[in-house]
């Protein structure tokens, strides 16, 4: 984290969100739907179903690239920071925030790391499943780090986002993508409500989600 | 060959300069807010500039230009067909041969010539293999509709689309050196008798043709585009081997497969529930929705040329 530059967006980064975005536009064709919302610098966290590595590349192919640049995927530590290499892909090329779900340090508390991060009038993409859904459910229960972040800083706005068809991209385990066209919808922001339970805020916002998807009668 | 080509190129910006300044004059005059079929008209012209201009370009690197360009086509809408047809986990390897070998190989044997091995490379050893490869996999739900599924989307997407460029494999005395104008000839002929009927449809369309299938489709537009088309054939037969009447009949023919293309494409797009195979071109949709009558005319025009005028 401490080795993440937040502040200066470097030529490798810039190198490699644009490469990745060409990538994912010839695999996928990728497109936005801003569908509720629409494209804005202001600061926002961006949440999403999540099913693929590839998921958040196909998200942030979808902004701007001025966007882009202050936009991070928060990613699990666990697993993006195994190796050095893993270390390096994440944090230096990709600019990914990185978490540890299992912390025990309190400079460990994923809040407060995301929060810092948004202290420095940065986006986030954050995938509140906690993991890669790899069940026939079309989005698993919700994490409580989206209540704690938005009570927080009530003034980031809540974009969900619903990402089609990656799973069937770059299913689990597979390294190589299937071109099939893929699209994101962005919806309407979502606020915690005065007095609202962390329960029910989250499963408004799951519900909120789900009802993105542009053809839920056929995700498979 | 330089001739006629100019000659055609000439024609094509003729015919989009006229469609433009009518769009505009009509927009023009149009109350305001512009209702979408105007909208979507001028968004299809401005589409067509781009892909005229594409066309023109890959033209002029003849037989690269031409296999790249129909390489990328298949990609494009192989892509969108699979898109739209139920896929399991366990098919990951067949869709990715489907992408990384098939294309790649069907094309490279349009590229030599072998017209042996291009035409049952796909209908013999792909339709026997990849269903053999899904069995292998061991998982049988729904099965016969994803093999089904995955072969007619080669078999559209890939096989028919290869027939436009293996038209410059064939040789036709008298005719050499000039197999790129066949090419010329199909496109202008099929795209335009889309267009026709699309306008014959509009300006005078009342009997539906195919209500459950196709709502836009009429019995004025088919019988005005194919006739039109045909005229039209006639009036290309400069750049073909063919006679005036000969390529008329051609012309009547590809395009009256176009139409079945344009029917079916229409009904899988039905029973899928969508609108447009995709987003790739605006105002078209897709890329399969713009080579739909092309997909179908392309493997009996090759044949009709390749048995009536090659020795």
């Amino acid at each position: 984290m401490n080795r993440l530059s937040l502040t200066t967006f470097t030529l490798l980064q810039t190198v490699t969100s644009v490469g990745l975005s060409a990538l994912a536009w010839m695999v996928t064709g990728v497109r936005p739907i801003w569908s509720g919302s629409l494209p804005s610098d202001r600061q926002r966290i961006y949440f999403a179903n999540h099913t693929s590595h590839g998921d958040f590349i196909l998200l942030s192919a979808c902004l701007s690239e001025k966007e882009r640049a202050i936009t991070h995927a928060v990613a699990a530590g666990e697993y993006w920071g195994k190796s050095r290499l893993r270390r390096f892909i994440a944090e230096d090329m990709l600019s990914s925030v990185l978490i540890n779900r299992q912390w025990t340090k309190p400079e460990e508390n994923p809040i407060e790391i995301m929060l810092s991060v948004l202290d420095q009038g940065h986006s986030l993409i954050l995938f509140p499943e906690g993991t890669r859904n790899m069940t026939e459910e079309p989005l698993l229960a919700f994490r409580s780090g989206l209540y704690n972040l938005s009570m927080a800083r009530p003034e980031v706005e809540l974009i969900p986002c619903w990402i089609e068809n990656m799973s069937r991209v770059l299913p689990k385990g597979q390294f190589l993508p299937v071109p099939l066209l893929c699209r994101v919808v962005f919806g309407a922001p979502v606020a915690v409500g005065p007095g609202e339970e962390r329960r029910a805020f989250l499963e408004r916002a799951h519900a909120t989600l789900l009802a993105l998807n542009p053809r839920p009668e056929r995700d498979d | 060959m330089r001739h006629e080509i100019s000659i055609l190129i000439i024609g094509l910006l003729a015919v989009l300069t006229t469609a433009s300044v009518v769009a505009a004059i009509l927009s023009a005059r149009a109350p305001k807010p512009l209702s979408s079929t105007l909208v979507n008209l001028t968004q299809r012209i401005n589409a067509w500039w781009v892909m005229v201009a594409l066309m023109t370009v890959a033209f002029f690197f003849g037989r690269y230009g031409m296999t790249i360009l129909f390489a990328l086509i298949s990609f494009a809408a192989l892509r969108e067909f699979v898109t739209l047809t139920h896929t399991r986990r366990s098919d990951h390897w067949v869709l990715l041969g489907m992408f990384g070998i098939i294309i790649p190989f069907q094309y490279w044997l349009v590229w030599t010539a072998w017209y042996g091995l291009f035409v049952i490379f796909i209908p013999v050893y792909c339709f026997l293999l990849m269903p053999a490869i899904t069995a292998l996999h061991g998982d049988t739900e729904r099965f016969l509709e994803r093999i089904a599924a995955q072969q007619w989307a080669v078999m559209i997407s890939v096989y028919c689309v290869s027939h436009v460029p293996a038209l410059l494999t064939l040789e036709v005395p008298g005719f050499e050196g000039r197999t790129l104008l066949l090419i010329a000839f199909l496109i202008i002929v099929v795209q335009g008798s889309d267009v026709l009927q699309y306008i014959f449809g509009k300006l005078f369309g009342k009997h539906r043709f195919s209500p459950n299938v196709s709502p836009s489709k009429t019995w004025e537009g088919l019988i005005g585009g194919l006739v039109s088309a045909s005229l039209l054939g006639a009036l290309l037969s400069f750049v073909t081997p063919f006679s005036p009447p000969q390529a008329a009949a051609v012309a009547f023919v590809a395009c009256s497969m176009g139409f079945l293309g344009g029917l079916v494409a229409s009904a899988i797009k039905r029973d899928q529930g969508v609108k447009d195979w995709g987003h790739l071109i605006e105002g078209h949709g897709g890329m399969m929705d713009r080579t739909d009558s092309l997909v179908f005319a392309a493997p009996v025009f090759f044949h009709i040329v390749r048995y009536f005028w090659t020795v």
